[in-house]
């Protein structure tokens, strides 16, 4: 089988600050792979550069043979998304949600509504796709993301963090689907989670990275077996050290506060 | 074409759905209509102006389609919070596809609160001088509509959060409004009055929309299509301009 992914010497900088130094890596078709690393160790600038919303300074990307600063539709058509945050829109149903996204996707109408019907009883969302999405939980929420993210055959799925702040019953749910919808769909899998025995579980291959760069690459076995430790935590604390990161709030962060007592009661 | 089809039904379900936005935002022209309309009224007609209410409507059908085509532009900031900005960006269609979905869906939006506003502007009295130009007075909603919402989008897409409302609203919009000649004459007003008025694009909406209702205007007909037009066209460009800067 081909590689899905093709990172050759990826480096973005920000000014000074270098995110993502000299980065190489690749995942072949078909695999769950987990992308590791503490806060603000360069997973989401990385993810954005693959996604297309941010060009790297230099190094090369190839995404289903496709490159993202040039061929950016091509790209953008190989893969399903679902945001660390979420991206539904909460005044609609589950439905029209699924439905925008097929059509800014171009799934002919047929074949749209049938995929949508399917997909939406596989997420355990069939009976509730007429209620509109703000009656949802946070859990119901990220089945239905992560159904909307496949509905145009995408080959790759991104997730980033897509079991944070859920229950345990709701985390082993959602990748109870996502192992399923792999399988059937034959699609790639590239996530990122702070749970390590969740990427222990599903990954069959992991990559860990800090301060922008890889620091350990295989599975999770063998992880385990190079940083002589009995589980993936262990495992990725010696490898990236017991220091706390600290992030600075961007813009988003600060407008989603200013929401929330505006508007009173947060999301999820 | 898809991408702005389906993003402008989008705006549509979400204003049918939301009663209490179509009916919140009546407010402030309403009360303008019933505290400007019926106050002034007999002095307007004592001065020798005439009918105030006729002359008043075609102002504030105009400032209810000015707030809600500059909001539906600052929406963008809601859905940037709430995150289904996002789910558009990353799309396999262009930015241009998206941001003229979204202004052109905010300018119906906005154009349907401006017919319900009329509609209560011939409730409050307010009657049609010229009514085979009613068409025109159409085409000028419609035109100030999509104006403001390419206006609304850039602050939509420059502003970080929603600090800066407040001061947009004050220093902008309320601004836009006041020295637009929707409450008052053009004729016999101070040097600088004058001046705003000539610079304000809002005035060349009202003062089309006013001549194409009751047949009163002050630049004129030709003038204040072309102005219109042309800003339309350059507001929709700078709009699209600064939304496909946005960084995720």
């Amino acid at each position: 089988m081909g590689e899905m992914i093709v990172v050759n010497d990826l480096v973005k900088n920000y000014g000074e600050f270098c995110a993502v130094n000299h980065v190489s890596f690749s995942v072949p078709e078909g695999v769950i792979f987990g992308f590791l690393g503490p806060n603000g160790a360069g997973k989401t600038t990385t993810i954005k550069m693959l996604t297309t919303v941010l060009d790297p300074t230099s190094g090369s990307i190839r995404v289903n043979g496709h490159d993202p600063t040039r061929e950016q539709k091509k790209v953008r058509q190989s893969f399903g998304i679902v945001f660390q945050d979420p991206s539904l829109d909460d005044e609609l149903t589950a439905y029209e949600n699924m439905d925008l996204h097929g059509v800014l996707y171009g799934v002919p109408r047929g074949e749209r509504h049938k995929r949508i019907d399917l997909l939406i009883d596989l997420v355990g969302l069939g009976e509730r796709k007429k209620d509109f999405v703000k009656t949802f939980s946070g859990g119901m929420k990220r089945r239905l993301e992560v159904a909307r993210a496949l509905l145009h055959k995408p080959r790759i799925l991104f997730l980033d963090e897509p079991t944070i702040g859920l229950d345990p019953q709701t985390r082993n749910h959602i990748w109870g689907y996502i192992q399923q919808l792999s399988k059937t769909e034959g699609v790639t899998v590239f996530f990122t989670t702070h749970y390590m025995d969740e990427a222990d579980r599903v990954a069959n291959d992991v990559a860990v990275i800090d301060h922008g760069k890889i620091v350990a690459q295989g599975s999770p076995a063998a992880l385990k077996e190079q940083a002589q430790c009995a589980n993936l935590e262990d495992a990725f604390i010696a490898l990236t050290g017991h220091a706390i990161r600290e992030e600075e709030a961007n813009a988003v962060d600060r407008m989603r506060q200013f929401g929330r007592a505006w508007r009173g009661g947060g999301r999820r | 074409m898809r991408a702005i089809y389906i993003l402008c039904v989008r705006q549509l379900k979400r204003y049918v759905r939301s009663p209490s936005r179509i009916i919140g935002s009546l407010g402030q022209p309403v009360l303008f209509l019933v505290a400007l309309g019926f106050g002034m009224k007999a002095m307007f007609a004592r001065a020798g102006g005439g009918n105030y209410i006729n002359f008043l409507s075609p102002g504030i059908v105009s400032m209810a389609i000015l707030f809600n085509a500059v909001f539906s532009g600052i929406e963008i900031l809601w859905d940037r919070q709430f995150g289904f900005l996002k789910e558009t960006l990353v799309a396999p269609v262009s930015r241009f596809e998206i941001v003229l979905g979204r202004m052109l869906g905010g300018a119906i939006v906005a154009f349907a609160q401006g017919l319900v506003v009329f509609v209560i502007c011939l409730i409050a009295g307010f009657r049609v001088v010229r009514s085979p130009y009613v068409p025109l007075a159409i085409f000028f909603m419609f035109m100030i509509a999509l104006l403001f919402a390419g206006l609304g989008t850039v602050f939509g897409s420059v502003l970080q959060d929603m600090q800066g409302f407040p001061l947009i609203m004050n220093f902008l919009i309320m601004p836009l409004f006041f020295f637009s000649g929707a409450i008052f004459t053009a004729a016999g007003l101070p040097h600088v009055l004058t001046l705003l008025l000539r610079l304000n694009p809002l005035s060349y909406g009202v003062d089309g929309l006013r001549g194409a209702l009751i047949n009163q205007f002050a630049f004129g007909l030709t003038t204040d299509l072309a102005v219109v037009t042309i800003l339309t066209a350059v507001l929709l460009g700078i709009g699209s301009y600064f939304f496909s800067k946005i960084q995720l």
